[in-house]
């Protein structure tokens, strides 16, 4: 009779996102065999996912073969002429670049703000902590379509950043914000801060304080013990949270179009227009797949790295 | 004990500010007594919150969205909580990928399942009708209700199962007399969670909303591309309000900081 040891609780690097439940396999008990019965439970799921997540994923991918004329329509052909165009033409270069750019730019910005936050946060007291960690998260439960109209009234030309600065002195005409990518990003950051803080608390969690309190009591300053106790160690969730942020941002939709407008292109909203605007379907599912492509890239890939490259921490 | 010195408190102070500043914005403007938009508002006055109720397209789209979040997440719990007892007591081959594909939706971009359920549907006659929303709805939801009945299922104490067994009880007795409600806080905490995912989701179901079916979050979304006036600040008020709402149940039944940040160790 073999107990099956406990898993020990790995961090799945990309779940900083939702909290992920250290899911130990319930150790097999003496006498159970194989059945059918955990199969005809998950049956309704699996029948689920495959026919309404795997199969309309497939059709997109067959439909970014398929051809499209303002006359004719969508034409079964089978090519890999959209993806073609897509490489070749200057106008999507720009705003798959664009799109890159402002995901890295809200990547930075999240890292850099996220990080040192989650790190007062654990340093706070029992009730400021649990309040200032509500009024953190809160807000990923709050629609995005609500907090991006937060954005566009507090970045408007008569919005009150503007006023604020005027008022201050500091600018003497509005700064346009709306419709720029500065106001993409601005609110991007807004939106996903909160993956990062999260990512960056899971990892302070594995912190043992007395490892401080050590370097601390054989000499080291407050910036040391950052730099070389606390640093280190928050790394790996600074990655992952980064993973998360550069995916959710590089394929947002609703904030670069409010914020954005339809001039400012985005790969999401390129997506969208085509589909709905110009209703050039077989383009639409391409940049879908470039996009779900690019994602599984990162997701996967960058978890390996980071998994391979910080394997002491996470076990 | 280590405390945080000044200049952390207020960057503290300024990063809890950036996160409000859009929220309390919005409210502000909702209360607004003027006929547009203007900050900082001379008086408090409830007409926009009366405008909503005469504008019938948003409240049609309020109630197809409660009616989509209660049909979809309600959906969502009876399929996630076999599929949670499976994997969170049985051991058998390909759980692990069982437990990857129903996670999956998480990977995929909503932009990109909206364009793909727009083509699946479109092709099987579902295309622009309340049903095809609720079924997408339920892929999307459905890792969010499952993660949380997995969390629950696993830590549970399975003697008092054991003892309903031999005391004659048969599986289906002690599923409803003994399992399900020792889950039930993780099963009506993933209820919740899922009906809020699916109350905001806007990316995907923008895509397969008809003008006939649509919800208030892609309603308000189509409205604001148009123009911005108090109105939608009112309709934004009262969903950051819902939520609010939301979250205080989430934190009686289940605890928010448990459920945002899992189980910590402190």
């Amino acid at each position: 009779m073999t107990m099956a040891a406990p898993d020990d609780a790995t961090l799945d690097a990309a779940d900083g996102a939702t909290p992920s439940p250290a899911v130990a396999p319930a150790p097999m008990r003496a006498g159970e065999r194989w059945s059918w019965t955990p199969y005809l439970l998950s049956l309704p799921g699996i029948a689920l996912c495959a026919v309404f997540l795997l199969v309309p994923l497939a059709m997109t991918a067959l439909l970014s073969l398929n051809s499209f004329s303002f006359y004719g329509g969508i034409a079964d052909v089978w090519k890999l002429d959209n993806y073609a165009d897509i490489l070749a033409d200057s106008y999507f270069h720009e705003i798959f670049l664009r799109t890159f750019r402002i995901a890295a730019l809200v990547t930075l910005f999240c890292a850099a703000l996220g990080a040192p936050q989650a790190y007062i946060l654990r340093r706070m007291t029992a009730p400021w902590r649990s309040l200032c960690l509500l009024i953190v998260l809160g807000p990923l439960l709050i629609s995005v379509v609500s907090r991006t109209l937060g954005w566009a009234l507090l970045l408007g030309s008569t919005g009150l950043l503007n006023q604020g600065l005027l008022a201050l002195g500091l600018i003497a005409t509005p700064i346009e914000f709306m419709y720029t990518e500065t106001g993409v990003v601005i609110a991007l950051i807004h939106v996903l801060v909160p993956f990062m803080v999260l990512s960056v608390w899971a990892s302070l969690q594995r912190l043992d304080p007395q490892v401080e309190n050590a370097a601390m009591s054989l000499g080291a300053g407050p910036t040391t013990v950052l730099r070389r106790i606390v640093f280190p160690q928050i790394v790996p969730g600074i990655l992952s949270g980064s993973i998360i942020v550069f995916a959710l941002a590089a394929s947002a939709f609703a904030t670069p179009a409010i914020i954005g407008g339809r001039r400012l292109k985005v790969a999401a909203t390129l997506a969208y227009d085509e589909f709905l605007n110009t209703l050039n379907w077989p383009l639409g599912a391409t940049v879908a797949i470039l996009l779900l492509l690019a994602n599984i890239v990162i997701i996967v890939g960058c978890n390996r790295l980071v998994e391979r490259r910080y394997k002491q921490v996470f076990e | 004990m280590n405390r945080n010195g000044p200049l952390a408190l207020i960057f503290n102070a300024l990063f809890l500010g950036f996160l409000l500043a859009p929220i309390l914005v919005v409210c502000a403007v909702a209360f607004t007594p003027d006929g547009y938009l203007s900050l900082p508002t001379k008086g408090v006055s409830l007409r926009w919150f009366k405008a909503i109720g005469d504008n019938p397209e948003f409240v049609r789209a309020f109630k197809d969205s409660l009616l989509l979040g209660v049909a979809s997440s309600t959906l969502a719990i009876i399929v996630a909580v076999p599929a949670a007892l499976a994997i969170a007591r049985h051991k058998f081959p390909g759980r692990e990928a069982v437990q990857a594909l129903f996670l999956s939706p998480l990977m995929v971009p909503h932009i990109v399942l909206g364009i793909a359920f727009l083509r699946f549907f479109t092709q099987i006659g579902l295309g622009g009708t309340f049903v095809g929303l609720v079924l997408s709805h339920v892929v999307i939801i459905l890792p969010f209700a499952l993660r949380l009945i997995l969390a629950a299922s696993t830590g549970m104490d399975r003697s008092i199962e054991n003892a309903a067994a031999s005391l004659g009880a048969s599986a289906w007795t002690s599923f409803r007399r003994v399992t399900l409600p020792l889950i039930l806080p993780g099963v009506a905490s993933g209820w919740v969670l899922a009906f809020i995912n699916s109350f905001d989701e806007v990316t995907m179901t923008v895509f397969i909303a008809s003008p006939e079916t649509t919800t208030l979050p892609v309603r308000l979304f189509l409205y604001i591309q148009d123009n911005i006036d108090p109105l939608v600040a009112a309709v934004s008020a009262l969903l950051i309000f819902m939520t609010v709402a939301a979250m205080l149940v989430l934190d009686r039944v289940y605890g928010l900081e448990r459920l945002l940040v899992g189980r910590g160790r402190d």
